[in-house]
């Protein structure tokens, strides 16, 4: 990176030479030391950020959603042990060991925070994005959850109440959003395509037919 | 909807959050592999789940308390300084020693012409097993 013309003779020296940032060698420095000491393994290590990058993520999240709204037994399912029945459409495993569906009603609406760290079901809804795990959300959806809500664009019907979960290392909650009007007798492939990130946390509705947020 | 400019003047005074419509999940390589290596290390038993939410969230509590503005952009480097403390903590590798292997790494990497792998063989103060 440091390419200097050197000197009055005008020609070229080739100084060129790689840096790492602190932050990039401390954790070069940690995985070579991890992986000497055989506890963990460079292929595995690749494996995992892939799956992160690229198959777990909220369309996971959308098909449980869909099912519930289309299948009023996967429905109950869902309400009365939210793990099985996720694992049934094959999503499970880290940070989903412990699911709680939470569903969203006219008279309730249901708010996601992990207010410790940054707690969010991994395998329906891949990792959190980054205002999840902002300091200002983590406090304020528990202050001032409607101002958060506000923030997002969405206004509750007076009335509704909201109630905030606060997801710890063991139980991580999925809101349930409510089905948007005007979707009977639709696909779950297609009501899957209503169905927001933001919806399963809470933070956002359904969207309605024609792309607009119920 | 309201204009978002008025949604989000409205709200200046309370912290605001930091909106991202799209965001790649890891920003840089190194988040990656240090949300990789956490994972990894619960997998193989080195430490329970609440353990890590506990160590992570001292990181997160400790970066607030020093300053950082904690807008969620920062979370990989909390995460990360809570990994070498569990690591450490857990008698796998203490700060002594991530030290020595940060100083063969840069040393590696200045030996290293821009384009190519960097390798730890590449420090010039290189010996295998060390």
């Amino acid at each position: 990176m440091h390419a200097s013309d050197d000197g009055p003779h005008g020609h070229h020296h080739e100084h060129d030479h790689s840096e790492l940032s602190d932050t990039a060698l401390r954790v070069r420095a940690l995985e070579s030391v991890l992986v000497e000491k055989g506890y963990v393994e460079p292929d595995a290590l690749d494996a995992i950020i892939e799956t992160y990058e690229t198959r777990i993520g909220p369309r996971n999240g959308a098909r449980v959603v869909a099912k519930a709204w289309a299948d009023p037994a996967f429905r109950d399912g869902l309400r009365r042990d939210a793990t099985a029945a996720i694992a049934s459409l094959g999503f499970g495993g880290r940070q989903g060991e412990h699911m709680v569906a939470v569903e969203n009603t006219p008279e309730e609406h249901n708010l996601v925070v992990c207010t410790l760290c940054s707690c969010y079901p991994w395998p329906v809804l891949g990792l959190p994005p980054v205002w999840y795990k902002s300091a200002a959300y983590r406090s304020r959806a528990v202050i001032d959850p409607r101002g958060v809500l506000a923030d997002f664009g969405v206004t509750l019907p007076e009335g509704t109440r909201l109630r905030v979960w606060d997801s710890t290392a063991e139980i991580r909650y999925l809101v349930l959003p409510m089905r948007p009007a005007g979707t009977e007798g639709w696909s779950e492939e297609a009501l899957a395509d209503l169905v927001t990130r933001d919806s399963m946390i809470g933070t956002g509705l359904a969207r309605a037919p024609g792309g607009v947020a119920a | 909807m309201k204009p978002l400019n008025a949604m989000t003047a409205a709200l200046e005074p309370v912290a605001p959050l930091p909106r991202c419509a799209e965001e790649p999940v890891f920003r840089e390589p190194w988040e990656a592999s240090a949300f990789a290596m956490t994972v990894a290390l619960h997998q193989r038993g080195l430490f329970t789940w609440s353990e890590w939410a506990e160590c992570l969230g001292e990181a997160i509590r400790a970066a607030q308390a020093e300053g950082d503005p904690d807008l969620g952009d920062t979370y990989y480097r909390h995460w990360l300084l809570a990994l070498e403390t569990m690591v450490a903590r857990k008698g796998v590798a203490g700060a002594a020693l991530l030290a020595q292997r940060q100083a063969a790494w840069d040393r590696a990497a200045h030996a290293t012409p821009h384009g190519q792998p960097i390798l730890l063989e590449n420090d010039p103060l290189f010996t295998r097993g060390a």
